[in-house]
């Protein structure tokens, strides 16, 4: 066995030392019969078989690179350059811990403190944690999060909140008998403004929206704050931060976001990173882990873990959250990435993934039957066929084009939003992609 | 004012200091080339005018940066990692070249299901290895770690309960104070009060104290097994029947499921629920902090409350369960948006494939071999928090640290100057300046005994009254002992150009 490195002679020689005739006797605990059980499982493979296995496996997927492409809905496919897979494969990041020693763990705290400041900023926002699973479990801890300062038990959703997130954030809260509100999930529609009133712990409102639609937040923010709610921002595509208005400037108490378009691949939903960001204030009710600064015994700056008596390890059931992970590695390719754009590189990423867009739209909006809904939008947008998406979708993907996120895939059994598609596009989109797309909608329809 | 020790540069040879990228980059330009936009614009009036003020590294730049941060981390890769409990084993490079093949990695979550037959595949395949391995009918998938895997059988339990009618008596749950933070935090995340599980004087749940206890009103025992003292649970099944008997649930924290993978299958002791961290027994890399994976084995009790997604088999091919509807009926909801880990699922596939089920065993005989051997030979110096045997990791107290003026922190930090990791420290609660030392399965004799002369010799300093070379430690990291209450008293969690501190520092 190939990462195994005892010997059997070691084997022998270490039972010897313990003073035990067989491993078996280390196990003396364990109850009658239950030992040893016989498993339907094969024994081991070399590794060329494994990659061969795998390798097949792999080849029954559709690739995002083996023609145009257009799923989004929460997850995007953008490029991430080389040096980000090759600066997380390093040793000494890929297979560290959680930096508990931080004398000896300065390279990923520091890079913490960088992701902490690049979030911050892209957020519009005073401090971020050092990161989330991902969006939808950051969209429910700002949820949990604005019920211990508020002190109250109704969530307010907006309709255009990621169907997915909105059930996140609904398992979680039903779950300690919370009030859960949400607004029809209806393209354009702005329902929720009249749904906060004084019991309002938070509004969670999405914007660029699932449906590709933006959202002012200003209005929602203004009047959650009258009536003493906070207001949650939500984005999931994070690339959309380098041309929209921050959602801290336009008033938000919190921003959580799904990080995985700056520097992560699709990798089928997972792993990907919550970003989670707040106004200073908050800071002690905030969840998940936070880096901060400090200097060591000869004045050198340095960073630790900090404030961890809101964490689980030292709180136990008072915590503000049991989370006692990040997505470390996911939030280093997200600063890698963006340490390579900088701001003007992502501005740069997210025009183009705006224009790309714009163009889709325009030539869908020619196709006879397809009628875009939006007029605004950053890079997605909902157009409605005179049929079933799901079924144009499928027969779309037979001709090898990934046409985008059907509404029965995010919603299915739900009528009104049966016939709409969800179409994303990035920088990584080409006009002939477009023209693909658009052919293949004509025939299909 | 500098001496001949000092250098011009502030880098001392090979050990070089990093600024932070705020510092170093350039705010002009961009480390990224891509062909120019147009100009289009379809956005309304939410345009922000300005790009975000951040700052941007040419690729030999970001490189150096990188990398030289990465030197002041210590890594599995570099040596021994006995973190108790936290079980840091080499990470196989094979599962991460797995993880990155297109087709796994540049598929997304929404394609058509008939589009991803592969990745689905893959996901029911080691959906067949978990269930096998721990006798188990079901496993959830999606939990994102470990914890969130414990929010996810702690749910199923808290639906199966209401589902019974019985969800505003059975609000108690019942946790050993030996038990991970996450136990406690999870059961109150879930509405349940937290009680405490009275444990016996050899480190194990006290099966008698813990009958007494139970009643209508308990939802569940949470119990690690075998447990964070490094002890199994020799009355697991005893334990279970009784809170069956009681009509409660038993969850069982997996996070210590290596020291037994192939050994012995919980499902076979009796419990409803476990997460199985897939970046420790399974080895898909911790990263620094994460990403984890957390799927949850559930009984047949509680599979019918398991959480949306599921993937299953129809006939040839693979579907997805998205709602809950049909045989998901009563899916207690939904934990993640898409369908969970799938980066961790190919490289813990990849993982058990590698081993087989022979090896699976072998790694839990050998870890627990290796954890025995440490603990025979260390308690030559060293006191052991309970007597006999243990499992994958070995517990020790500070007793024998005794009138030395050293404690647990400071022999741990002079385990730094000796190239070592430090073990887990004052975890678990129940034992005075616990040191919990996980070496794993991957661990040579070699290596196991350079730690262990080396352990020896620190134990025997402290006692000969070197104070100096603990209090003083660590004297060879890149940093010495961290100020942690300046940190927590005024937090600076950003770069801020105008931050005193911050220039103070430099």
């Amino acid at each position: 066995m190939r990462y195994l490195p005892l010997t059997d002679a070691d084997r022998q020689s270490m039972l010897k030392t313990i003073g035990v005739e067989t491993v078996d006797e280390l196990f003396s605990d364990v109850p009658e019969g239950a030992l040893n059980p016989a498993l339907d499982l094969p024994d081991h493979m070399p590794e060329m078989e494994v990659e061969r296995r795998l390798t097949r496996l792999s080849r029954q997927n559709h690739l995002g690179s083996d023609g145009p492409f257009f799923a989004g809905a929460g997850a995007y496919r953008h490029h991430v350059p080389a040096t980000v897979d090759h600066i997380i494969q390093r040793s000494e990041f890929l297979t560290a811990y959680t930096p508990y020693q931080p004398e000896i763990a300065q390279g990923t705290l520091q890079y913490l403190f960088e992701f902490q400041t690049q979030v911050a900023a892209l957020t519009g926002m005073e401090v971020a944690n050092a990161s989330m699973y991902d969006g939808s479990t950051a969209t429910a801890e700002a949820a949990l999060m604005a019920r211990r300062i508020t002190k109250r038990n109704k969530v307010v959703m907006a309709g255009g909140l990621h169907p997915h997130y909105a059930e996140v954030v609904r398992t979680n809260e039903e779950l300690i008998d919370d009030k859960v509100l949400q607004a029809p999930a209806t393209p354009g529609a702005g329902a929720v403004l009249d749904m906060i009133d004084d019991e309002t712990s938070c509004v969670i409102v999405q914007s660029p929206d699932v449906f590709g639609f933006l959202r002012d937040l200003t209005e929602i923010a203004k009047k959650a704050h009258e009536h003493g709610a906070l207001c949650v921002a939500v984005v999931t595509e994070a690339v959309s931060f380098g041309l929209l208005k921050s959602p801290g400037s336009q008033g938000a108490d919190i921003v959580v976001a799904e990080g995985q378009s700056i520097g992560n691949a699709l990798n089928f939903g997972g792993p990907y990173l919550g970003l989670f960001a707040a106004r200073e204030k908050h800071i002690r009710h905030m969840p998940g882990r936070l880096c901060g600064e400090t200097t060591d015994t000869e004045g050198r700056r340095g960073f630790v873990l900090t404030l961890s008596t809101r964490e689980q390890h030292i709180r136990r059931d008072k915590a503000t959250s049991n989370i006692c992970t990040n997505s470390g590695l996911c939030a280093l390719a997200f600063t890698v990435h963006m340490s390579l754009l900088g701001g003007h590189g992502l501005r740069k990423v997210a025009q183009l993934s705006h224009e790309a867009a714009v163009k889709t739209a325009d030539a869908l909006a020619s196709v006879q039957g397809v009628e875009v809904l939006n007029d605004a939008f950053f890079n997605e947008f909902t157009i409605c066929l005179p049929k079933n998406a799901s079924d144009v979708t499928d027969v779309v993907a037979a001709k090898g084009i990934i046409a985008g996120v059907p509404g029965g895939r995010l919603w299915p059994g739900r009528e009104e939003t049966e016939n709409l598609l969800i179409v994303a596009a990035t920088e990584l989109t080409t006009d002939e992609d477009i023209t693909a797309l658009k052919t293949a909608l004509e025939e299909a329809l | 004012m500098t001496t001949t020790t000092d250098t011009f540069t502030g880098h001392k040879g090979l050990e070089l200091e990093v600024p932070l990228l705020f510092e170093e980059g350039s705010y002009e330009k961009s480390g990224v080339d891509m062909p120019e936009p147009s100009g289009t614009s379809r956005l309304g009036d939410l345009c922000a005018e300005q790009p975000v003020e951040l700052p941007a590294f040419a690729e030999p730049q970001a490189m150096r940066h990188f990398v030289r941060l990465s030197q002041k981390n210590y890594a599995i890769d570099m040596g021994i990692f006995p973190l108790g409990s936290c079980t840091m084993k080499h990470n196989p490079r094979l599962n991460e070249r797995m993880a990155r093949l297109p087709g796994f990695a540049d598929v997304h979550p929404l394609q058509p299901v008939q589009t991803v037959q592969g990745a689905l595949g893959l996901i029911h395949e080691l959906q067949h290895w978990l269930c096998e391995l721990t006798a188990m009918p079901a496993v959830a998938m999606s939990p994102k770690a470990g914890a969130h895997g414990e929010l996810c059988g702690m749910m199923a339990i808290r639906a199966a309960i209401e589902a019974k009618g019985e969800g505003a008596t059975r609000t108690k749950v019942l946790v050993p104070e030996s038990a991970h933070g996450t136990n406690p935090a999870t059961a109150a995340q879930c509405g349940f009060t937290v009680h405490k599980l009275p444990a016996t004087e050899d480190g194990r749940v006290d099966l008698a104290a813990m009958t007494e206890k139970l009643s209508d009103e308990v939802a569940a025992i949470m119990v690690t097994n075998p447990n964070t003292c490094g002890l199994f649970e020799r009355d697991i099944r005893e334990m279970a029947e009784a809170v069956h008997e009681a009509g409660g649930y038993f969850y069982c924290d997996g996070a210590n499921f290596n020291a037994i993978v192939g050994k012995v299958r919980p499902g076979d002791l009796g419990i409803d629920a476990m997460h199985i961290n897939l970046h420790k027994t399974f080895s898909t890399p911790h990263g620094g902090g994460g990403p984890g994976s957390g799927p949850t084995v559930l009984s047949d009790a509680l599979a019918p409350f398991a959480p949306v997604p599921a993937v299953v088999k129809s006939g040839e091919s693979f579907e997805i369960i998205e709602q809950a509807e049909g045989d998901m009926e009563q899916a207690f909801g939904r934990m993640v948006a898409f369908h969970g880990q799938m980066g961790m699922f190919v490289r813990a596939l990849s993982y058990m494939m590698s081993h087989g089920a022979d090896g699976l065993r072998k790694v839990a005989e050998d870890s627990v071999l290796n954890a025995n051997y440490v603990r025979v030979r260390l308690a030559e110096e060293m006191t052991q928090g309970y007597p006999g045997t243990c499992m994958h990791e070995a517990l020790f107290s500070d007793r024998w640290l005794k009138d030395t003026g050293v404690g647990t922190l400071d022999f741990a930090k002079a385990m730094i100057d000796e190239g070592f990791h430090p073990m887990t420290m004052y975890f678990p609660l129940v034992v005075s300046g616990a040191m919990l030392i996980e070496p794993t399965e991957t661990e040579s004799k070699a290596s196991l005994d350079e730690f262990c002369d080396s352990l020896l010799g620190l134990a025997r300093a402290a006692k000969a009254g070197e104070k100096e070379r603990f209090t003083q430690a660590p004297r060879y990291a890149p940093r010495t002992r961290l100020d942690e209450t300046k940190a927590a008293r005024k937090p600076v969690l950003k770069w801020t150009p105008a931050n005193p501190e911050a220039m103070a520092a430099e």
